[in-house]
C-alpha cells in the first residue's frame, strides 16, 4: 500500500534531483557550447582584446569583458562597504528595535526588491546627467556609472545579510563587556565585529557575486563598447550585458563565443559564491 | 485513503486533459484557417506589424511576427520553425550553401539609415563622405573641427567633443551603414569592414533603434545612426549627406525611393547604398523577406504553402506598400515589384508552382 510518509519523501527527493539535473544540464551545455570557440582560440580566448565578428576577419577574446566585470563589481563593493556597514550597525545593534530602526530595515528590503530595470532607467536618466555635469566625462556612460548604480543595487544584500549576522552575536558576551566599564564603541569594535567578523565578509563576497552578473541595469549606463576601459571615466563592457546586447543575432563561432563568456561568468559566479559559503560555515 | 483518492484525482485530471489535447488537435486540422509564423529583422517592424495586422484582420489567416533580429530570422528560417524570415542583408552564397534547400528572396520595402545628432541650434548639419568616415574612425572628435566647419560655412559649431554611438546588438541597421561606409572609403573596409556587428574603433554601443535614438536625445553633441523610420516618427534631427553625385541629400520618402531606381538583380539581390541617381539619400536598403523554394518541407500542408506566397504577393503589391509609406518606409519601385512577382512564380510546392500562370 502507498504511504504518506513514502509519497512525501519521494516527492521531494525528486524535487531536489531536478536541481541537480538542471545545474548539470546548464553546464553540460554551455560546455558543448563552447567547444568551437575554445578550439578555435583556446587559452587565447581568456587574454586577447579582439572581439571583431566581421565576416573573414573573426576573432573573439573575453578579457575585455572580463576587465569590464570585475572593475564595476569592485567599484560597486568599494563604495557599498562604508554605507551597508554603517547601515547594518545602525540597524542590527546601535538602534536595534527601536521604531527607525525597523524603517530603514524595511526600506533596505524594499530597494533589494526593486527590479534592476527600474535602477536602470533611474540611472540613465537621473545619475548619468549629473556625472555629465559634474564634468566626468561628455555623455555620462562609462565603468564608474555602472559601478555606481551596482553600488546602490548590491548595499541592500550586503546590509541586511550583515544585520542578520551582528544580531546573532550572543547578548552575555555583550552584557559581560559592558559589566566590565566597555563603552559602546568598545563593544562594536572588540565584542560585536570579531565574532560577527566572518559573516559581514561574506556578505560582501555574495554582494560582488550578485554585482558581478547584474546585466540591464550596467547595459543601460555602461556605453557598450568592446575594449577595455582606459579610465574609470571610460565606457567598456561586461560579460553578462555583452551577452544581453549580442546573442540575437549571434551565429556559429560569434555564438560559441559568447557561450564561452556565458561559461566564464559561471564559473567566476560560482567560485565567488562557493568562497561565501566556506566562510559562512566557519562561524 | 483521502491522499489516494485525492492522486487519483489528479490522474485522471491529467490523464483528461491530455485527451482532450489531442481531440481539437485532431480537430484543427480540418477546420480551424491556417496560421503563418514568420520572424527576423526589426527594421521593417513598424510596416510588418501593420501589414500582418491588416492582413489577418482581411483574410483571417492569422500571421504572427517575431522581431528577433535578421541573424534570428535566419536561423529559424534554417531550423524550419518559421514559414518565412526577415532579413535586412541579403543572404551571401556561404549563408545559403549552409541552409539545406534553396530560398528566394522577396523584398519588401526599402528604408534608410539617417546620420542623426544633438546639438543645441545647430539645424540642417551637413556630412561630407571624408567628415562621416572621420567621425565614426575617431579621427574628427570635436564638433568644432576645421574640416567639418569647411563643409558647413554658415554654422555655427560648438567646442564640444563628439560623444559617437553606435548600435550595441547585431543589426541590419548597421549593415547597411557599413556596407556604405565601406563603399566610399577604402580605408574603412580595411580596418572596419561590412557586418550586422562591427568591431568600432570609437563610440559607445546602445541596445537597438530606440536605445541609440535615446541616447542621442539625451547626450549634447552626441552622433549616431538609426533606422530612417525610427528617425522620422520621433522627429530627431538628421544630417544631409554628400551622395555619389556630390549633393548633399536629407532623407526623405522621395529621396530613398529614388535610390532604388537603377537596375535590379534578378534575385533582387542588391545593396542599394550610394546609389548613382544624383537625387538619392545614399544609405538606403531594400529589407527582404527569405523562404524556401520548395514549400513542402517540415510537414507543411499545401494550404500552408499558397498561403504564404498569397501573402507574400500581397506585401508587395499597392495595398501594403502604401502602408509602408504611411510608416515612413519607401513604398518598392516598379520595377522591384515586377521582379518580386517573378520570384514568386518560382516558388513550388512538390515541383508544382504554386501560383498558376
Amino acid at each position: 500500500m502507498l504511504n504518506g510518509e513514502k509519497i512525501t519523501k519521494t516527492i521531494l527527493f525528486l524535487a531536489s534531483l531536478s536541481i541537480i539535473l538542471i545545474a548539470s544540464g546548464m553546464v553540460l551545455s554551455l560546455m558543448e557550447g563552447t567547444i568551437p570557440a575554445f578550439n578555435k582560440f583556446g587559452l587565447k580566448f581568456i587574454t586577447s582584446t579582439d572581439w571583431n565578428p566581421t565576416e573573414g576577419k573573426e576573432s573573439y577574446g573575453a578579457l575585455p569583458f572580463i576587465v569590464g566585470t570585475v572593475v564595476t563589481s569592485v567599484i560597486a563593493i568599494i563604495i557599498c562597504l562604508p554605507l551597508a556597514f554603517s547601515t547594518s550597525l545602525f540597524i542590527g545593534e546601535i538602534y536595534r528595535g527601536k521604531k527607525i530602526a525597523s524603517f530603514i530595515g524595511t526600506m533596505v528590503d524594499m530597494l533589494a526588491g526593486i527590479p534592476s530595470i527600474v535602477y536602470g532607467l533611474w540611472g540613465f536618466y537621473v545619475l548619468r546627467p549629473w556625472i555629465v555635469e559634474m564634468g566626468f566625462n561628455d555623455q555620462g556612460y562609462g565603468v564608474f556609472t555602472a559601478g555606481l548604480i551596482l553600488a546602490i543595487m548590491v548595499i541592500p544584500y550586503a546590509t541586511s545579510i550583515s544585520v542578520e549576522m551582528i544580531k546573532m552575536v550572543q547578548n552575555d558576551l555583550k552584557e559581560a563587556a559592558y559589566s566590565l566599564g566597555a563603552t559602546r564603541k568598545d563593544v562594536v569594535f572588540n565584542v560585536i565585529l570579531p565574532n560577527a567578523r566572518s559573516g559581514i565578509f561574506t556578505s560582501y563576497i555574495l554582494a560582488f557575486g550578485r554585482a558581478l552578473g547584474e546585466t540591464m541595469a550596467v547595459t543601460m549606463l555602461i556605453g557598450n563598447s568592446n575594449i577595455i576601459p582606459k579610465s574609470l571615466f571610460d565606457t567598456g563592457n561586461t560579460m553578462a550585458s555583452l551577452i544581453a546586447n549580442q546573442f540575437g543575432e549571434a551565429d556559429g563561432l560569434k555564438l560559441s563565443s559568447l557561450v564561452a563568456i556565458a561559461l566564464l561568468l559561471f564559473v567566476i559566479t560560482g567560485l565567488i559564491n562557493g568562497l561565501g559559503k566556506m566562510l559562512i560555515k566557519k562561524i | 485513503m483521502k491522499r489516494i483518492a485525492i492522486l487519483l484525482v489528479i490522474v485522471m485530471f491529467l490523464s483528461a486533459c491530455k485527451n482532450s489535447k489531442s481531440d481539437n488537435k485532431s480537430e484543427n486540422e480540418n477546420t480551424k484557417p491556417v496560421s503563418l509564423t514568420a520572424a527576423g529583422a526589426t527594421f521593417p517592424l513598424p510596416f510588418y506589424n501593420m501589414a500582418f495586422e491588416t492582413y489577418t484582420k482581411n483574410t483571417e489567416i492569422l500571421l504572427t511576427y517575431g522581431g528577433i533580429g535578421s541573424g534570428g530570422g535566419i536561423r529559424s528560417l534554417k531550423d524550419k520553425v518559421v514559414d518565412f524570415g526577415a532579413t535586412d542583408a541579403f543572404l551571401n552564397q556561404k549563408e545559403e550553401a549552409e541552409l539545406t534547400a534553396p530560398i528566394v528572396h522577396i523584398p519588401t520595402c526599402i528604408g534608410a539609415v539617417v546620420i542623426a545628432y544633438n546639438l543645441t541650434g545647430v539645424e540642417g548639419l551637413k556630412l561630407s563622405n571624408q567628415n562621416l568616415i572621420d567621425i565614426f574612425m575617431g579621427k574628427i572628435t570635436k564638433w568644432n573641427d576645421a574640416q567639418l566647419k569647411a563643409t558647413n560655412p554658415g554654422l555655427k559649431l560648438p567646442d564640444m567633443n563628439i560623444s559617437v554611438v553606435h548600435r550595441s546588438d547585431g543589426s541590419g541597421t548597421t549593415y547597411i551603414f557599413s556596407d556604405y561606409m565601406s563603399k566610399i572609403n577604402a580605408n574603412w573596409e580595411q580596418s572596419v569592414g561590412r557586418g550586422k556587428s562591427l568591431q568600432w574603433p570609437v563610440g559607445m554601443g546602445a541596445k537597438g533603434n530606440p536605445g541609440v535614438a535615446g541616447t542621442i536625445q539625451q547626450t549634447v553633441g552626441a552622433i549616431g545612426y538609426i533606422g530612417s523610420e525610427f528617425a522620422f516618427a520621433q522627429k530627431i534631427a538628421f544630417a544631409q549627406i554628400e551622395n555619389s553625385a556630390g549633393k548633399y541629400i536629407a532623407p526623405s520618402l522621395e529621396s530613398i525611393s529614388a535610390s532604388a531606381q537603377g537596375e535590379i538583380p534578378s534575385d533582387t539581390k542588391v545593396m542599394l547604398t550610394n546609389s548613382s541617381d544624383p537625387n538619392a539619400y545614399p544609405i538606403s536598403g531594400f529589407t527582404w523577406l527569405i523562404l524556401y523554394k520548395d514549400q513542402n518541407y517540415g510537414g507543411r500542408s499545401k494550404a500552408q504553402a499558397e498561403e504564404t506566397v498569397k501573402f507574400l504577393s500581397w506585401i508587395i503589391e499597392k495595398e501594403a506598400q502604401t502602408m509602408a509609406q504611411q510608416v515612413n518606409y519607401a513604398a518598392l519601385p516598379e520595377k522591384a515589384v515586377e521582379t518580386a512577382k517573378e520570384i514568386l512564380k518560382t516558388v513550388v510546392y512538390n515541383g508544382e508552382p504554386l501560383i498558376k500562370k
